[in-house]
């Protein structure tokens, strides 16, 4: 928290809930920020934490992520007004993968919804959304949105031993919760949501609790993954691991619609791949006609997973339909090597009518000061690239 | 009765990289194992419940990563993770812990010595240019230089075209490294007694050399051309242990229809009019093949499953005279609790990584002279990883296995041959010394393996307990491995391969010895080559 009488108060960053024990861990003292909060890009090492979300487990702080309380019996109507799935069969307990968009089908931005009562939903998403939300909310008469970003702590546990821990911790049956659904556990005399979900591709849950009870999931949950290699994970991490399942991230596959300046610089759902979100079967909701116009001629571009030869990521590249790269066709969104995978992969907007075509890439890299190239050929991956069995499995596997 | 493409004999890593290759070019390729299990040398075991000991090779940084990512080894369940933090220890009790992060790292050599924190970046440019050189032959045939063939012409220009790129000084540099010691080698850039041994260590690593034979800057090089992820140096665990890079390689070569057998250790191979035409198996089944290729090491291979009437005139000799002397021990401990360490921070990160008993070179070299007299080293160096401290999949929570890798041991005793008594006094000198670093270490002891190079020989069928299956030295090396006009795989009999670390480019678990001869085979074959290339060149 800040003090206001020092200087500097209005410039400071605001701390997580989980600060005290997030600064304590920091060791490389590397912060940046996310939504106002102090944020870090690491901890230890960014390949280590990578790797305890692959091989052990690791925590992510979603403090900073926004939440809102959406309630009312006109909530749902609401919300299935404003964005492109349909929720109203959506089920008590259950968690869903959402996007909303502008009047013209851009992409506002995506987020997650988790239906808390058949009149009480949260939506999560990455940006500040609350003038959206109250805009969306015009005309429903019993909806009432509230900011609860700030007072809620919340804790990503991702990675192979997470469901052990939880059970390590008491929260008996916590390996029957499918994913995308939430359950409700007693703690300290108050309730811990747990929902079975994240942003990494693995096996892994993330934990609602109320912020004067952060400390104590935390100490808990340490205590308990003491012995199963729990260890915090920075951005760099979370982006590695997203990359490598498919995850698209706004400042990279998408502009968000209502912060972009040139003309279709922001994206459509069905550019990012994410068709499937569209459900026009359902009454009217925001940019349903534009969508509509648009799933009948295609999208323009279409992201699409990329296995690149050679091992220099194509990080910033164009994609060309020529290996002389006289034809450009599509860019880079971000791209990794994957160690896990042990590939050159990379999400990429393509132009729709190109993906049947031959895929090159000239990828620029440094060696010591001066700047080289190479061209590489791309292969379309239809699947993410990291898919654990035990990220699908109720019960998961065991480690 | 069936006849097969092609048999691989040993079902190590790179005996079942062999075969997924030939597989993959759609060879009928089957395997044979003598023991009951798989990996060879790369194999995790559950000696004592609960425990998954990689009981041989035990870290990974030699893998072929367009191999791994050729053969798709991550989908058939192969994670390799880097692990970071080792300590070394100095006989006084004195550490020296290799941070991962460039600036501790600094910081930490410059508490012992500022002159050596400022040479390490010289010597690991050297190190890195030496390492970039040799990686990209790897996964090369080595060129005949007495051969006219066009191929063998293109690759000498390869290599000289590598060697001219280095400029005049480093060439005559590079020429002087692969014949000097480690410690002479390292004496050009460090003062300090720790720093010095430290660096030296990886020199004597399952060589029968000291840090003062010439020949060990090589092994030392041997030990740092390696990477994890294109980090040229790291060093990984294969989460599950080393077996799981063997069952990773043996899932790709099933599904593409290669066979193994296991329990089918093979007494000999037939050769008919010259040409190798299948095994006998010990219990005397014969199997038939077009192919046959020994992943088994060069001297067990021609003098004990082949005919030395089989074979022309002098490769018996060569074989018998091929250096694979036995120089290591390997002691796996199954522990109750995590070790402490004296003289270290108590810093999870460092203390999780590899302890590196290492002394100075003269403690290191002492250990050495132990070993020419036919004795196991009474105070040896010992490099120890706790591999449970980062996978969760290899000890019950909270408990852990320690791989302890120990230099020296021979392969025999000037007291006569091994016993179980002596193997087990040699297990007690290492856990000794441990206890030295950490007081209350034996009482952390569940269950131990130790193994002598007896044990290595009888169980894994290397040679003396070779590890590299065969000494890594100049005379041993590219066009010379595993003798000179029999390094492109192809073996004095016809139709009859070799693709085991007796072959180039030698030892580790990198499968590139396997990869190699697939490819010279299927040439042979004329089919398509399946192999694909290495993809270090835009280092």
């Amino acid at each position: 928290m800040t003090n206001n009488s020092e200087a500097f108060s209005g410039e400071r960053l605001k701390q997580s809930h989980f600060h005290p024990r997030l600064a304590e861990l920091n060791i490389r003292d590397s912060w940046s920020s996310w939504n106002g909060y102090k944020f870090a890009n690491y901890y230890y090492d960014a390949e280590y934490e990578y790797f305890c979300v692959r091989n052990t487990c690791a925590t992510y702080d979603i403090c900073p992520m926004q939440k809102y309380v959406i309630k009312g019996v006109d909530a749902e109507a609401m919300l299935n007004r404003m964005i492109t799935r349909d929720i109203s069969k959506m089920r008590q307990n259950r968690v869903t993968y959402v996007v909303w968009c502008t009047d013209e089908g851009r992409m506002v931005d995506d987020g997650t919804i988790f239906k808390l009562a058949s009149d009480e939903f949260m939506l999560t998403c990455g940006s500040p959304c609350s003038a959206w939300l109250e805009k969306s909310a015009f005309g429903f008469g019993d909806v009432s949105i509230t900011d609860k970003s700030d007072e809620i702590a919340a804790l990503a546990l991702q990675g192979p031993t997470s469901c052990t821990v939880l059970r390590k911790m008491g929260f008996t049956e916590i390996e029957t919760t499918k994913p995308f659904n939430i359950k409700h556990f007693p703690f300290h005399g108050d309730t811990l949501m747990i929902s079975r979900t994240g942003f990494t591709g693995d096996l892994g849950y993330e934990l609602w609790v109320k912020p004067e009870l952060a400390i104590d999931l935390w100490d808990e949950l340490y205590a308990a993954g003491a012995n199963y290699g729990i260890h915090p994970f920075g951005e760099t991490a979370t982006n590695m691991a997203r990359i490598e399942a498919g995850f698209i991230m706004p400042g990279f596959e998408f502009n968000e619609a209502l912060k972009t300046v040139h003309f279709e610089h922001d994206q459509t759902p069905f550019e990012l791949n994410l068709g499937w979100l569209v459900d026009f079967k359902k009454k009217h909701f925001n940019g349903r006609s534009a969508l509509l116009q648009e799933q009948k001629k295609g999208p323009k571009y279409t992201l699409t997973k990329l296995d690149i030869e050679g091992s220099k990521p194509a990080e910033g590249a164009y994609v060309y339909s020529n290996k002389r790269c006289s034809r450009e066709i599509g860019y880079v969104t971000s791209a990794m090597w994957s160690p896990s995978v042990k590939a050159n992969i990379a999400l990429a907007m393509i132009k729709t009518e190109h993906l049947s075509g031959e895929l090159w890439t000239e990828i620029y890299y440094e060696k010591e000061l001066r700047q080289y190239s190479k061209v590489a050929r791309c292969t379309i991956k239809d699947k993410p690239f990291w898919t654990p069995a035990r990220a699908r499995l109720t019960p998961p596997l065991e480690n | 009765m069936k006849n097969y493409d092609a048999i691989v004999i040993g079902a190590g890593h790179n005996g079942l990289t062999n075969a997924a290759y030939l597989a993959k070019a759609g060879l009928d390729v089957v395997v044979v194992e003598k023991n009951d299990y798989i990996g060879g040398a790369a194999v995790s075991r559950e000696l004592h419940e609960g425990w998954i000991y990689s009981n041989c090779s035990y870290v990974c940084s030699m893998m072929r990563q367009s191999l791994h990512r050729d053969l798709d080894l991550s989908r058939h369940g192969l994670l390799l993770i880097p692990y970071l933090g080792t300590v070394n220890f100095a006989d006084d009790g004195r550490t020296l812990v290799s941070y991962h992060d460039a600036e501790a790292a600094y910081l930490e050599l410059k508490r012992h010595s500022a002159h050596d924190a400022d040479s390490m970046s010289r010597f690991q440019a050297d190190l890195a240019r030496y390492s970039h050189l040799i990686r990209k032959t790897l996964l090369r045939t080595p060129p005949d230089p007495a051969s006219f063939r066009p191929r063998d012409i293109f690759e000498l220009l390869f290599l000289a075209k590598q060697f001219w790129a280095l400029g005049e000084k480093e060439l005559y540099e590079y020429v002087r490294f692969f014949t000097m010691s480690a410690a002479e080698f390292l004496d050009d850039y460090f003062e300090h007694d720790l720093i010095s041994a430290a660096m030296a260590s990886p020199g004597i690593i399952g060589t029968a050399l000291g840090v003062y034979s010439p020949g060990s800057s090589y092994v030392l090089l041997h030990h740092a051309m390696g990477d994890v992820d294109g980090t040229i140096g790291a060093w990984g665990l294969a989460r599950g242990g080393m077996g799981a890079i063997s069952n990773a390689i043996a899932s790709a070569l099933t599904e593409k229809g290669g066979e193994i057998r296991t329990n089918a250790g093979v007494e000999q191979i037939l050769v008919k009019d010259g040409k190798a035409a299948g095994v006998v198996l010990e219990d005397g089944e014969e199997i038939y093949s077009r192919i046959v290729v020994s992943n088994l090491d060069a001297k067990r291979t021609f003098t004990k499953i082949m005919d030395k009437d089989d074979l022309p005139d002098g490769i018996y000799e060569k074989a018998r005279n091929f250096k694979i002397r036995g120089s290591s021990g390997k002691v796996n401990i199954a522990l109750s609790g995590l070790p402490k360490f004296t003289g270290v921070p108590d810093n999870p990160y460092i203390n999780r990584g590899g302890q590196n008993f290492t002394g100075s070179l003269e403690t290191m070299e002492r250990a050495y002279d132990c070993w020419k007299r036919g004795q196991w080293s009474d105070d040896p160096f010992i490099e120890s990883v706790i591999p449970s401290v980062w996978d969760p999949t290899v000890a019950p929570p909270g408990q852990h296995w320690m791989s302890n890798f120990i230099q020296y041991c021979p392969a025999e005793l000037s007291s006569g041959p091994w016993t179980p008594e002596k193997r087990d006094q040699f297990g007690q000198t290492v856990v000794d010394k441990i206890e030295r670093y950490s007081p209350g270490f034996r009482d952390l002891i569940v269950h131990m393996e130790v193994r002598t190079p007896h044990e290595i020989e009888n169980e894994v069928g290397l040679t003396e307990g070779n590890i590299f299956q065969g000494e890594l030295t100049i005379d041993q090396l590219l066009f010379n491995r595993p003798f000179p006009g029999y390094s492109q795989y192809r073996m004095p009999v016809k139709n009859m391969y070799m693709c085991g670390s007796s072959t180039h480019p030698g030892g580790g678990v990198s499968s590139a010895c396997g990869a190699n001869a697939a490819r010279e085979i299927l040439i042979d074959l004329k089919r398509t080559n399946t192999v694909p290339e290495d993809d270090c060149y835009d280092e």
